[in-house]
């Protein structure tokens, strides 16, 4: 083994690499960062002791602590549970109309409410229940299924057009679609509907589009365009519009018959946060 | 550094002066040894006595006093609150300090309090040097009391040194041991006294002591512990020279008039040994015994000039002021001085000291500007309190008349010590509906019960005619209670034309 070359300047040996006459010196390492070095190892075999590390083929590594993240989520959700309980209990008993005139159960209600509503309706009706386009809006005072405490209740747990047995259902024909009617039928009833919600419309379709809207629409919507809560029918005279307010939207959806649908709750909630959910989407400030 | 004086060839101490070792005390910051990555030169300041050590001891004694004291003083605020004089209460979301109480909404009395900390850190600093780092900083009274222990167990700076030297001994190893173990035990008590601010003291000191306390403290306790023992312990000095800002910032904000530990080199220079009975004629009055250096914590050299190592503690003066007794020349060669008065008597001018200068007015007008502020607002600070959220998710929603609704979540603050009756109410806007969430419609106002020191959360929702939105912009809340009311304005979103 050759003797290894000594920088002259700084006493350290070179590593005998050289560059264009610069030659690299092989400055050891300083030692708290060699202390810091063995020690990581160190802590990193203790961890694989104690805690799971090594993945196997059906499971893993559990060390002798047997430490779970799932297993202690699992404990705070308990006591968190057990925590709650009490009130849980009486939000259960409780009518719908106790809880509103209780405080302490209406804040209750509220709060799990408003953590119900974020993770299973937001995604649809916006995280405020300002709604969207086919996503009914929860705040104001237009309900097409009822906006009573019990009707939200009731919609909430068979949703609609869902595949619960008693869930609220009902379909508007796709006239335009379907060759129910003619296109040209379907834009006087456009114009027709424009009419009755108080906007200009084309005088002469609007008069050739009466008969047509008391044949085929006055069924659910009413004669005079109100709308049938029976059916879910919107009022088409009040000038909120799930599927748009334009009278392309309008005709769009004469011709379409678009029909969201919301899900069942009934079985992935259980009767309290259903509960708790219809006191919040009441007191977001539509509810009757 | 094994030697502690400076030995002639014939083995005899050098004699500065009669009757004056010479001590081979290097500064550890000198320019000639400086590089660019030093091992620390490990310091062994010397005790010494005087002015300057008995102030330092007093305040020593002072600030720790207080700081263990503290979390123990009682201060009775009834039923509705803790009666502990100073308490972070974290878990409540209050901080109590006295008389002075303060919610999490109220965090700019702790800004306050923070311009009030630098502007008078500013203004000690313009007037008299670093007195903060001398004689107050946690940093250097722990590092003092740490030395104190050091001095107490392994005996004085040259006794310090030959321990360090020495080949392990039994005698060594128990000197080690028993200083490292006081330090621990100085260390726990700082830790454990810090945790005292964030609960009940007499609680938790038995929670501490039967293993019941919540692991938060525990780790509080040890993780202070470590920091004590460490930066107070082991890394001395080198807190001060690298880790904290003040020296620089100080560096940028001083002048020459601020009053600083000053070696007067206008009376010192040239220095050198002086032999009894030689003339002090043609010489400066240092006669280069390092008993300055000798003495100092931060182990520097005073009379390299002004330097961010310098913590302006004064025990170099005490240091040379003996000195100077002994050989018969005046005191004060060292001294809380100015540059500037090195210049004037350079100059055969008289020393003067200028205490009103621009930067000490402006310091200390703001100073009594926010100090006014704070008073005031604290003296007149409203146990009553009302903050209004709109919604702005969705920001308006328009009903099937056209009528506009805004929401709003209120919160009623009830700082009392009793529980209250607050009468809410709503102005300022022609409203067809104003609605109280769980409490029906708001004819002219509501009475709504707030709990003492507790806040009440209420939504209120406001409704719009369609034919009265283009004149509804804003709404006023009123909250009252007794002769207290106080009023927030909040915006009404009439929302898009349609």
């Amino acid at each position: 083994m050759s003797k290894r070359e000594i920088d002259q300047v700084s006493g350290t040996e070179t590593t005998g690499h050289e560059w264009d006459g610069i030659k690299e010196l092989d400055t050891p390492m300083p030692r708290w960062w060699l202390v810091a070095f063995w020690a990581t190892i160190i802590w990193s075999i203790a961890y694989w002791v104690v805690y799971p590390a090594w993945p196997g083929i059906s499971s893993y590594t559990h060390g002798i602590w047997d430490h779970s993240q799932r297993d202690e989520v699992t404990a705070n959700v308990a006591v968190l549970k057990a925590e709650r309980a009490g009130r849980e209990a009486a939000l259960a008993k409780a009518s719908l109309a106790d809880i509103q005139n209780n405080p302490d159960l209406l804040q209750f209600a509220m709060a799990e409410g408003k953590t119900a509503f974020g993770d299973n309706c937001a995604p649809c009706h916006g995280a405020g229940g300002q709604g969207g386009h086919g996503y009914p809006n929860l705040n104001d005072d237009v309900w097409l299924w009822g906006g009573k405490l019990s009707d939200i209740e009731h919609t909430i747990t068979v949703g609609v057009r869902s595949t619960a047995a008693n869930t609220r259902e009902s379909q508007m024909p796709g006239f335009g679609r379907d060759a129910v009617l003619k296109p040209a039928q379907v834009d006087d009833l456009a114009e027709y509907v424009l009419h009755i919600s108080g906007r200009p419309a084309d005088a002469r379709a609007v008069k050739r589009a009466t008969g047509l809207f008391a044949d085929n629409c006055a069924g659910c919507h009413g004669p005079e365009g109100k709308g049938d809560r029976k059916f879910g029918a919107p009022n088409l005279t009040d000038n909120e519009w799930e599927y748009g307010p334009t009278r392309d939207d309008i005709h769009d959806q004469i011709w379409n018959g678009h029909g969201g649908v919301m899900p069942t709750w009934g079985g992935r909630l259980s009767p309290e946060e259903i509960k708790a959910l219809a006191i919040y989407v009441h007191n977001l400030g539509g509810g009757e | 550094m094994t030697v502690h004086t400076v030995i002639s060839p014939d083995k005899r101490p050098v004699l500065a002066a009669d009757g004056v070792v010479r001590s081979d005390a290097v500064a550890s910051n000198s320019a000639a040894n400086r590089k660019l990555f030093a091992a620390r030169v490990p310091i062994y300041p010397k005790e010494g006595s005087g002015q300057y050590r008995s102030f330092k001891w007093a305040m020593m004694a002072i600030t720790l006093t207080i700081y263990y004291v503290t979390p123990w003083l009682r201060w009775n605020r009834g039923l509705s609150a803790p009666n502990q004089a100073v308490l972070v209460d974290l878990a409540h979301e209050r901080f109590y300090f006295f008389f002075i109480e303060i919610w999490p909404q109220e965090v700019y009395y702790i800004t306050g309090l923070l311009i009030l900390s630098a502007v008078a850190l500013f203004l000690i600093n313009a007037l008299f040097g670093r007195l903060w780092c001398g004689y107050s900083c946690p940093q250097t009274v722990w590092t003092d009391l740490f030395i104190w222990i050091e001095t107490k167990i392994e005996g004085d700076r040259n006794a310090r040194m030959r321990l360090a030297a020495a080949p392990w001994s039994m005698s060594k190893i128990a000197k080690r041991i028993s200083k490292h173990t006081v330090w621990l035990l100085f260390a726990v008590a700082t830790g454990g006294a810090w945790v005292f601010y964030y609960n009940d003291a007499p609680t938790l000191l038995h929670q501490l002591l039967t293993g019941t306390a919540s692991y938060g403290n525990y780790f509080a306790v040890l993780g202070l512990t470590f920091t004590t023992y460490t930066l107070g312990g082991l890394m001395r000095e080198q807190v001060c020279t690298y880790m904290c800002p003040w020296p620089r910032i100080q560096a940028a904000m001083t002048d020459n008039e601020a009053l600083c530990v000053t070696y007067r080199r206008d009376r010192g220079e040239p220095r050198g040994a002086h032999k009894k009975g030689d003339s002090w004629e043609g010489r400066g009055s240092c006669i280069d015994c390092n008993q300055c250096v000798a003495v100092c914590p931060m182990g520097i050299d005073i009379r390299d000039g002004a330097q961010l190592e310098c913590i302006n503690c004064g025990l170099c003066i005490d240091a040379c002021d003996d000195v100077m007794r002994k050989i018969g020349q005046p005191r004060r060669l060292i001294a809380y001085d100015t540059e500037a008065n090195i210049s004037r008597r350079q100059h055969g001018e008289a020393a003067r000291y200028r205490f009103v200068r621009p930067r000490t007015v402006l310091y200390a007008g703001v100073l009594a500007g926010v100090s006014a502020v704070m008073l005031l607002t604290l003296t007149f600070r409203h146990t009553l309190d009302l903050d209004v959220l709109r919604d702005r998710n969705p920001d308006y929603v328009r009903l099937a008349d056209g009528a506009v609704r805004n929401a709003y979540t209120l919160k009623l603050m009830n700082r009392g010590r009793e529980a209250r009756t607050l009468d809410l109410s709503v102005s300022g806007v022609k409203a067809r509906q104003v609605r109280l969430i769980g409490d029906g419609e708001i004819v002219s106002s509501v009475p709504l019960r707030v709990d003492a020191d507790k806040v009440r959360t209420v939504r209120v929702l406001v409704t719009v005619a369609r034919a009265d939105l283009s004149a509804s912009h804003g709404l006023t809340f009123s909250l009252a209670a007794g002769g207290e009311k106080r009023e927030v304005d909040a915006v009404f979103v009439p929302g898009a034309a349609r």
